[in-house]
């Protein structure tokens, strides 16, 4: 038989067979037993050499293209056979992915903690560092230091929480507000002071709307030239920034305390027609915080001289602030740790206050 | 503090509105808290007049009057018995809102006939200011007219009938002209200006404010006809200084008139008679209080002295002389009160009987009736911290204490008797004494240095020399100010008035000076940015708060804030006794008995808060608080911890349960804040729990050094648990977050060269058979002691226990790591290493390797 028609011959038997083959292994029988060494087509090709060179000049390209082709078929059958039987896996790997992934708790940051961190970022921006203090205090710190004149009604017990007397006779306090934490900061280092300082104070005072305990931040700027107009810029750009409105008009109304002179109030325009107070429109004012210009006697007593030095200090209850900003409409649930609540108003872990970021 | 606009304008020559009184208030630091013009609410009713009244055809209790209104003369259906021609009365037109009824008028037709408006009663306009109102008891139409009318029952009982306005009254005008009672302004008096507990000192600040012109006329004396029959003496001048009175005999005592009746009403003052009226209108007109005594109960002289321990004569036979007891005062509140030793005591009976507590309240034995002919006026100066101590152990809330602890003028006494004397003089007659003044005034306050640059070195506001000198003179001070260069001028010594013993420095003069300029004059500069380079603001230890906080968060965990108190008890768990209770940790008053000790650790808050959750339905309550804790009461004692508790209910899931939330997964939420922390968890030792509140088997703590607990984790005691009435089991954690070693110095913030390991690591199983008690981590530490250059890891897989191993014993399941580096490892090398690491933990252990 010639050549061509051997060639002819295997091709279509060969390829009928790849095509039926129905597995690899059948697929594997068929390639040796056509390209195999001792494979039809091999054998064919083994009698080249013994062919004129006519005859291996039409015979050889005829053998060779019969291998590739014969190869390319059994490859790409190799390939369907190995999709069929991955299709057939997969026919028998189903999941219903309705069902439920396994429970995973999601946590939440408490406000209060989440508004003294936005309170930081805005502060910390405008070069306050972030002092602290005990919550035990002295009578020095928390009121003397501060100008409270002897008999003065918060020093009483009707007001503060007081600790039992120590085996030495002095009788601490929790602190009333953040203001000692000023009177540290004064004591232990010299101005240029620039530092806010949150924390827990404590009241004798348990009702609607108030809790024996709740949160203060403090700010304190002490240089030889900080005067009231800095303290209302400085806190009005805080407060915009803080509720995050372009800006937040504020007023500025004479107060008393006794370690401020003269002291203020700070209010911030408000809308409270609506169901919610909000802040930056409207035709309210809201009162924000206590603030003045340090008082001399309080200096003094930080052993900072009056005539050199001055400054501002501000102090505003973080609580009702986080209230006014999130719209919890009660201040008690803040100390119930309720899971419901604190999911609902709570914040995600991973937010971050920044001032580039974005507070909330 | 209450005043009405019209006492106001009697001190402020102005023609300011309402808004603009209010605001200038408000810029001058007098807070306003309300505003209420009674007027207002009086608007939509005018005076109108009835011409005829005749039956209604289909109703016997009613009249259709034909009315002359604002609006017309108008046909209007009226219950009101009293109806009848010629009588002046309130209209209200359609549309009208009744506050009393909480009607709107609409033209329907009553019984057939349209109505065309109401004719109305005080009760229906709401206003008690009726002094012509017809009286009816009670009439028997009521349900009718109740029908008829749209009222409720008991409104048709107490609206007898349309009120009677007097005839003169023009058609048409306001009825709030004849009815409305005074604006009445409310407002804060912050606790340094005790002259605003007057009108004068009110209007005296608004004056200088620029809203009017204060005006105070000299107080004329009224010359004395007798000396005092009554004479005063001050035993205590410590807490009386000074003490002036007059004695009026002959006064007739009676209702206090008209103008003085409706200024105490509206400021919330029952008038009572005319000699009680007057101080109480002297309090608030002057923020001066005084006394008035009966002066036919007086017995003898009156005496000022400190409360006295009263002396009883025993009888001769007795074992003791005399005894000596408190004496029972009754105050006019008619309540009686123990004389205390502390008290300012005013006294008669040559100081045996008490009359008064000076500067808080008289006594009913001496005080003025109806019947009183006879009177004596007290106007003395009380010292504040006295009164207030006085006033807060009596419980007595009174308008003098009110304003004798905040600090009354001084100087004020003699004007007050004389303004007393002449008010009692005209509406009751009577004869004065002489002034009787015993003691001496206090010192007011000293003059002070005003340093005219404060002015702008405090608030940044450039005022003129001529405008600070006008603004303090406005208010009463007394600056000296040279005649000549007076803009140059640095310093100017100034005259503080007897009234402000609040101004005590130059800064107090700069916010009398900036509060009358107004706080909306302040410049608005901006801060400048701190000198320096820019610092890190938050502190390593804020920081590490902040991480544990977010890790805890991210895991599953809600943060709470729970108070720093809890109850004594309670800390003694966990504490290790009642006897390591601190009395400087303990508050003397607590808010509540369960809450009045400094907490140790929050977790038994934590726990407590876990269990509310649970009884409200939770099934897994994951809580964390991250605070402080207080193991001393000194400054450096506070701790900050960060603390987390797992109430985990039995976990179901439909691939199969998963285990449940135990001591390792406590374990592993440790970790995690360390990790985020930069603190390894490998350079702790793990040791027994500490503290009574913890699991004995099943809690563990994290150590650096065996002293020093940084961490415990793991299941709390079940006794503890039971102790706060929770049901376990929990778990918990509690890291102090200022016990973590301090983060190495570090020269800069570049970070070694990574060496990457070359050679892929191997990795060896061994299975050692220990005693059951040899702790888990001896094994792996041991076998990582082997070759600490080669061995980079040894982690437990598996811990079996079986009856094939032996009592009492366990096979602990270990996979090693190797990890070579340069070349890679031989099998000659790998087999040394194991021998090696065998040998290691056998010695250490007795461990033997599993067969």
């Amino acid at each position: 038989m010639a050549i061509d028609q051997q060639v002819s011959s295997i091709e279509a038997e060969a390829s009928s067979a790849i095509a039926a083959a129905s597995d690899e292994a059948a697929l594997e029988a068929i390639r040796v037993a056509e390209l195999g060494k001792k494979g039809r087509v091999s054998l064919l090709m083994r009698e080249l050499g013994g062919m004129t060179p006519e005859q291996r000049q039409s015979a050889g390209p005829a053998l060779n293209g019969l291998k590739d082709r014969l190869t390319a078929a059994i490859s790409t059958r190799k390939a369907d056979l190995e999709l069929a039987t991955l299709n057939k896996r997969l026919e028998t790997e189903r999941e219903d992915l309705t069902l439920p992934p396994r429970y995973e708790p999601v946590g939440a940051l408490h406000p209060v903690m989440q508004v003294f961190e936005e309170l930081a970022a805005i502060f910390a921006d405008m070069g306050f560092a972030v002092a602290e203090g005990p919550d035990i205090e002295d009578d020095f710190h928390n009121f003397t230091a501060l100008n409270f004149p002897p008999g003065h009604p918060a020093r009483e017990m009707h007001d503060t929480f007081f600790m039992k007397p120590a085996a030495d006779g002095a009788r601490k306090l929790l602190r009333t507000h953040t203001s000692p934490i000023q009177v540290r900061a004064m004591l232990s280092s010299k101005p240029p002071i620039r530092v806010i300082a949150p924390g827990r104070v404590y009241r004798k005072d348990w009702d609607a709307t108030h809790t024996p305990m709740f949160h203060q931040i403090e700010g304190l700027v002490i240089d030889d030239r900080v005067h009231m107009g800095h303290l209302k810029s400085c806190l009005t750009e805080a407060f915009s920034r803080f509720f995050e409105v372009p800006t937040a008009e504020s007023r500025f109304r004479p107060h008393f305390f006794p370690f401020t002179e003269p002291s203020a109030e700070m209010d911030i325009r408000c809308d409270r027609s609506g169901a919610e107070i909000k802040v930056g429109e409207g035709n309210d004012w809201l009162e924000i915080l206590g603030c003045g210009m340090v008082h001399p006697n309080v200096l003094r007593a930080c052993n900072i001289d009056p005539e050199q030095y001055q400054g501002f200090a501000f102090g505003l209850g973080v609580d009702r602030l986080a209230m006014l900003k999130y719209g919890m409409p009660d201040l008690r649930p803040y100390f119930e740790a309720d899971i419901e609540w604190i999911k609902h108003y709570g914040f995600k872990p991973w937010l971050l206050p920044t001032v580039t970021g974005g507070l909330s | 503090m209450k005043f009405t606009l019209p006492w106001l304008k009697d001190y402020l020559e102005t023609s300011a509105d309402l808004p603009a009184i209010l605001e200038a208030m408000t810029q001058a630091g007098l807070e306003v808290e309300d505003a209420h013009d009674p007027k207002d609410a009086l608007k939509q009713f005018t005076v109108c007049r009835i011409v005829s009244a005749k039956q209604h055809p289909n109703a016997d209790k009613l009249q259709v009057c034909q009315v002359e209104t604002a609006d017309g003369m108008k046909e209007i259906v009226c219950g009101g018995l009293n109806a009848r021609p010629g009588l002046v009365t309130a209209y209200a037109p359609i549309g009208a809102y009744i506050p009393g009824s909480g009607v709107t008028l609409i033209p329907k037709p009553v019984r057939g006939v349209v109505s065309n408006g109401m004719l109305c009663s005080g009760g229906e306009m709401q206003t008690d200011e009726d002094p012509f109102r017809l009286r009816i008891a009670r009439f028997d139409d009521w349900k009718f007219r109740a029908e008829a009318l749209g009222l409720s029952e008991e409104q048709a009982i107490a609206d007898g009938g349309i009120i009677e306005l007097p005839d003169d009254l023009k058609v048409g005008s306001p009825v709030a002209d004849a009815l409305g009672g005074d604006t009445v302004i409310d407002f804060e008096v912050t606790p340094n200006r005790p002259d605003w507990l007057g009108v004068v000192g009110i209007a005296r600040d608004l004056g200088a404010k620029g809203v009017g012109k204060f005006r105070l006329a000299e107080v004329k004396p009224v010359p004395g006809q007798f000396p005092s029959p009554v004479n005063v003496r001050i035993d205590a001048p410590e807490a009386c200084p000074v003490f002036a009175g007059r004695l009026i005999r002959g006064v007739k005592n009676g209702p206090s008139p008209d103008w003085l009746q409706r200024r105490l009403k509206a400021i919330g003052i029952n008038p009572k008679n005319m000699l009680v009226d007057v101080t109480n209108y002297i309090s608030f007109d002057r923020a001066r209080p005084l006394h008035v005594y009966d002066a036919a109960k007086l017995k003898g002289d009156i005496v000022v002295q400190l409360g006295k321990l009263q002396v009883i004569e025993t009888p001769v036979d007795a074992p003791v002389p005399h005894i000596l007891l408190k004496e029972t005062f009754e105050g006019l509140d008619g309540a009686k009160y123990d004389v205390e030793p502390d008290y300012c005591v005013i006294a008669d009976d040559d100081g045996r009987r008490t009359i008064g507590f000076g500067g808080v309240m008289g006594g009913t034995s001496t005080g003025c009736s109806i019947e009183t002919t006879d009177v004596f006026i007290e106007s003395a100066w009380f010292d504040p911290n006295r009164t207030a101590r006085t006033g807060r152990a009596t419980g007595i809330i009174s308008d003098a204490r009110f304003r004798f602890e905040r600090g009354v003028d001084p100087h004020s006494c003699v004007n007050g008797v004389e303004l007393a004397t002449r008010l009692i003089l005209d509406a009751c007659g009577g004869e004065p004494s002489d002034v009787v003044v015993a003691g001496n005034v206090p010192a007011g306050p000293p003059s002070v240095n005003f340093q005219l640059r404060d002015m702008k070195r405090l608030t940044g506001v450039d005022m003129s020399a001529d405008r600070m000198e006008d603004i303090l003179r406005a208010l009463g001070f007394d600056p000296i100010v040279p005649a000549r260069m007076k803009e140059a001028s640095r310093l100017w010594p100034v005259d503080v008035p007897s009234w402000r013993p609040d101004v005590e420095g130059s800064a107090d003069i700069v916010e009398e000076l900036i509060r009358i300029e107004g706080y909306d004059k302040l410049p608005d500069e901006k801060l400048p940015a701190p000198e320096g380079p820019v610092r890190v603001v938050v502190t390593p230890l804020q920081n590490r708060v902040r991480t544990a906080r977010r890790v805890l968060a991210g895991r599953g965990f809600l943060e709470t804030v729970t108070w720093s108190f809890m109850f004594h008890n309670t800390a003694a768990l966990m504490i290790g006794g009642a006897n390591k209770l601190q009395a400087s940790l303990t508050i003397d008053n607590p808010i509540a008995s369960n809450l009045d000790y400094m907490r140790p650790s929050m977790l038994a808050n934590l726990a407590e808060a876990a269990q509310r959750n649970a009884d409200h339905g939770a099934s897994h309550v994951r809580l964390f608080e991250a605070g402080p804790v207080y193991p001393g009461d000194k400054p450096d004692d506070q701790r900050m911890h960060v603390a987390a508790v797992v109430k985990a209910a039995k976990a179901r899931d439909w691939q199969g349960a998963p285990a449940a939330y135990n001591a390792f997964s406590a374990k592993a939420d440790l970790f995690a804040i360390l990790q985020a922390l930069d603190q390894s968890p490998d350079k702790f030792q793990v040791g027994a729990a500490e503290g009574a509140h913890w699991h004995p088997g099943r809690a563990g703590t994290l150590r650096l050094g065996p002293k020093q607990v940084v961490a415990s984790f793991g299941e709390l005691h079940p006794a503890f648990l039971k102790a706060l009435r929770v049901d376990g089991p929990v778990l918990a954690i509690e890291l102090a977050l200022d016990a973590l070693p301090a983060a190495k110095a570090k020269t800069g913030k570049t970070r070694p060269v990574l060496e990457k390991a070359d050679q892929t690591p191997v990795t060896r199983d061994f299975a050692f058979v220990v005693e059951e008690k040899v702790p888990a981590g001896d094994i792996t530490r041991m076998a990582m002691k082997a070759d600490p250059k080669l061995i980079t890891a040894a982690r437990v897989f598996d811990v079996y226990r079986g009856a094939n191993i032996g009592e009492g014993k366990k096979s602990v399941a270990v996979e090693v790591t190797l990890q070579a580096r340069g070349t890679a490892l031989t099998d000659e090398q790998i087999e040394a290493a194991s021998s090696a690491i065998v040998k290691s933990v056998a010695k250490a252990t007795g461990a033997t390797l599993r067969s």
